[in-house]
């Protein structure tokens, strides 16, 4: 493949060969003129082009991504008001110092930690053994992976309120079915941890089906012969699992680890909404309030602007250094194996 | 007729069933046991029922709502309060501004991204490696980090509550790129190309005569996906639209919950208002959806 890749090149990288007709010798000089001009033209064009096509999405990254991303840093190192955003008093890094001491920022870099954990852990195992059902020779298939999608087509502003009636103290039903088995009322809305796992609920809920489709997807472009060859050696359905399947799968897996670790760390709807006071605090004693929440709360609720982008760049951070230790982990990994 | 449609088969169907009755043996492609469908029925109901039970809360009055057991089934006032819930939370403009919303940005970013992914798949530059590691790198980007500088520039544009607002942000897209160049790679030969060249062809006819039509279903499936995500979208159409002028829907049906005893039912009615021209969607093009996130997976 390599080879013929390497046949269809040579044109492109003489600037246009391509329609390479030998020049004709006893051309008059008029036509040839026309030509040279032709192919200048023809060389530009491909010469530059690629740049022209390119060129709408840096345009627009530059406008809508990295302005915004090198301003937000501008303006962490300053104290600055939602009501008054032009006028920006230099601070240094004292937003970030007041974050160090900041107990509510403590409090919701745990919280956004421990959701983070117990919503993408059991969803990726979930995730994981349903994707290897779906792999198997299913009636209506498609119906299952079509049904597991549609709480991805769901908002999470839907999600999150019809989550926050269900999980109601008094008339939730899953508080009536736990009463159903003896176990008393929980208040999901006001307890740390009933809270916690709540808010989980809908990330799960909502990102199940997602990834069972994309672990099902690296799943079936396994070779079967991996499999038959495993077969042939004696091992179990389990261990082909275990020591073929889960390999072969390693850097699906690290992607959508990334993508959910992302995911995690902006939460931001579905606590906003679950709240029951319709605040952002995220519960009455913040029991819920995430980075993405608190970042709203400073710069929405108290107007701090400057503080909020604090909030935001150090999110990057924790972003960047959870991305450097997942791509050691996965080194090591494959190194080991 | 018939005996030569039936003829033909015979000698070719006894290879290819023997080949499947091997691969059977093998690994993935077994059959399933009923714990696997009493499993997959079981995650099926959960991730129907919540979207079932919007439906069921919103036909049903608040008292019913307020009372133990909660109800399983539908009461009579579904139609009555989908359309309070419409009048409430201006539902109508909110609809059209939301298609207005998802539909550009989802058209800009397929035509954006498959010329940008075309360029980075099949096309020879100086710096493409470079350029696409920058590509790759911003889907790593927090919006957080986005939302503050970009709320004081429209702010500062007089911008706020209104639909550019929303638009313009959502069209930096670099999961279409990405999503775009690795379709490209594979589905569009280098043959094809280069016939296009030597029939004099210029790089935007070649863009326009043969990487639109080889891209197509790709983009088709990137439309999709694009257009969910728009809709969906939350946080930043809540922070530039709160004015109430003109909201999407979310926003309408996030403004639902507010106040201090909400109609617990009319919020109801409008997460289904709300989610019901996705599920529509989803109904119709679930297969292709399906297809289009598996297909994305693998490549990427």
């Amino acid at each position: 493949m390599s080879a013929r890749h390497d046949i269809a090149a040579p044109p492109a990288k003489e600037g246009g060969a391509a329609p390479a007709r030998p020049p004709a010798t006893k051309a008059p000089d008029a036509d040839k003129r026309r030509r040279d001009r032709l192919s200048r033209r023809w060389q530009r064009d491909l010469r530059w082009s690629p740049y022209a096509f390119v060129s709408p999405f840096f345009l627009l990254f530059l406008a809508f991504g990295l302005f915004p991303l090198i301003y937000t840093a501008w303006a962490s190192l300053h104290s600055v008001e939602l009501t008054a955003p032009n006028d920006m008093e230099w601070v240094g890094l004292r937003n970030y110092t007041r974050l160090l001491d900041d107990e509510f920022f403590w409090n919701a870099a745990q919280n956004t930690l421990t959701i983070g954990i117990i919503s993408t852990v059991p969803q990726l195992l979930m995730a994981m053994g349903l994707a290897h059902i779906l792999n198997y020779k299913l009636r209506a298939s498609t119906f299952y992976r079509v049904a597991m999608l549609a709480p991805y087509a769901t908002s999470i502003a839907a999600a999150s309120l019809v989550f926050v009636l269900l999980f109601g103290r008094d008339y939730g039903m899953i508080n009536w079915a736990l009463n159903a088995v003896g176990i008393d009322n929980i208040d999901w809305q006001n307890d740390k941890w009933p809270s916690q796992f709540a808010v989980s609920t809908i990330v799960i809920w909502r990102w199940t089906g997602y990834n069972t489709l994309i672990y099902l997807a690296a799943m079936q472009a396994i070779p079967q012969d991996l499999y038959e060859s495993a077969a042939l050696d004696g091992a179990s359905r389990w261990r082909q699992f275990i020591h073929v399947t889960l390999p072969s799968l390693r850097p699906t897996i690290l992607f959508t680890v990334v993508v959910s670790t992302i995911g995690a760390t902006q939460l931001f709807g579905e606590p906003l909404l679950f709240d029951p006071n319709k605040g952002a605090s995220g519960g009455p004693e913040h029991e819920f309030q995430t980075l993405g929440l608190y970042l709203y709360e400073q710069g929405w609720v108290n107007l701090h602007l400057g503080r909020a982008s604090a909030i935001a760049w150090s999110m990057f951070l924790i972003l960047i250094v959870i991305g450097v230790i997942n791509y050691v982990i996965s080194r090591r990994l494959r190194a080991s194996s | 007729m018939t005996t030569t449609l039936t003829k033909p088969p015979t000698p070719e169907d006894a290879p290819t069933k023997r080949q499947g009755a091997k691969a059977g043996r093998a690994g993935g492609h077994m059959h399933a046991g009923p714990i696997a469908y009493i499993i997959l029925a079981l995650f099926t109901i959960g991730s129907l029922f919540p979207l079932v039970w919007t439906a069921i809360a919103a036909s049903r009055d608040n008292n019913r709502l307020a009372q133990t057991p909660p109800p399983f089934w539908f009461g009579g006032g579904l139609f009555d309060k989908l359309e309070l819930a419409w009048d409430n939370a201006n539902m109508g403009e909110a609809m059209v501004n939301t298609t207005l919303v998802a539909g550009t940005s989802a058209i800009t970013i397929v035509l954006l991204s498959t010329i940008a992914g075309f360029a980075f798949a099949k096309l020879r530059f100086r710096g493409r490696g470079a350029l696409l590691l920058i590509v790759i790198g911003t889907m790593m980007v927090p919006p957080q980090l986005m939302i503050i500088p970009l709320y004081m520039v429209v702010a500062e544009l007089g911008w706020t509550d209104q639909l550019q607002a929303v638009i313009l942000p959502s069209l930096v897209n670099a999961f279409g790129v990405f999503f775009m160049r690795q379709y490209l790679v594979q589905a569009l030969p280098d043959e094809v190309i280069e016939a296009a060249r030597v029939d004099g062809a210029s790089s935007w006819r070649v863009v326009w005569h043969v990487v639109f039509p080889a891209a197509r279903p790709a983009m088709a499936v990137l439309g999709m996906l694009m257009f969910v995500q728009t809709w969906n979208d939350f946080l930043w159409p809540f922070l530039v639209l709160t004015q109430t002028g003109s909201p999407t829907v979310q926003v309408a049906v996030a403004g639902l919950g507010r106040g201090f005893t909400p109609d617990q039912s009319l919020i109801m009615a409008g997460a289904l208002l709300g989610t019901l021209p996705l599920l529509i969607v989803f109904a119709i093009f679930g297969k292709q959806i399906v297809g289009g996130i598996m297909q994305g997976a693998v490549k990427g």
